[in-house]
């Protein structure tokens, strides 16, 4: 596996990660390989659809592989501080996509 | 090589990152690589209440390619406040 730089996202295989694409989508799961374009594997995977209208809606994915080009943010979670987050009851616009 | 150069003095600083997405993020610079993409440890994200999506997310890893700007002033004028620089 290929590191990306020194700023290579070798810590976080194997643990959840919370990716941020460019058109604004929220995917959790567990990071299982990377390559040096940021493609991406996650295994076990869910979309959070965030809305002002209701709770945070988790759309079950399974086993994603995503392109490097659409994600913008990659967040190591902390699943303790996650597990305390009552998602229903979180309301918020969705992010915008991203525009270059 | 020469903003490589320059970010690479900022590791270890408290920095904010604004996205093309609007998005901002503070936290302390703990890499960046070639392609700019740079690692940011206890983050916390500008406006929570209007972003609660990075609650959970205690460090990160940001594309290159979003970013739209980088700040550090905010950080060095509270260093000036701390220091008591005038006119800071």
């Amino acid at each position: 596996m290929a590191g990306a730089g020194e700023a290579g996202i070798a810590q976080y295989v194997d643990t959840t990660v919370s990716v941020i694409t460019n058109d604004g989508r929220t995917i959790v799961g567990t990071l299982r390989g990377y390559d040096q374009a940021t493609n991406l594997i996650l295994d076990e995977c869910h979309e959070r659809v965030y809305s002002t209208k209701s709770g945070v809606e988790q759309l079950v994915l399974g086993l994603y592989v995503i392109r490097g080009d659409n994600i913008a943010v990659i967040g190591e979670v902390d699943d303790d501080k996650d597990s305390a987050i009552d998602y229903s009851q979180v309301r918020a616009l969705p992010l915008k996509p991203v525009t270059h | 090589m020469l903003f490589y150069s320059y970010f690479k003095t900022l590791v270890g600083k408290e920095i904010t990152v604004e996205l093309k997405n609007d998005l901002a993020i503070t936290g302390t610079l703990h890499s960046v690589d070639q392609y700019l993409n740079i690692k940011l440890n206890n983050i916390r994200v500008v406006n929570e209440q209007k972003y609660p999506h990075m609650l959970s997310v205690r460090a990160c890893f940001v594309r290159g390619s979003v970013v739209r700007a980088l700040s550090c002033y905010i950080v060095r004028k509270r260093e000036r406040v701390r220091k008591g620089v005038r006119g800071a």
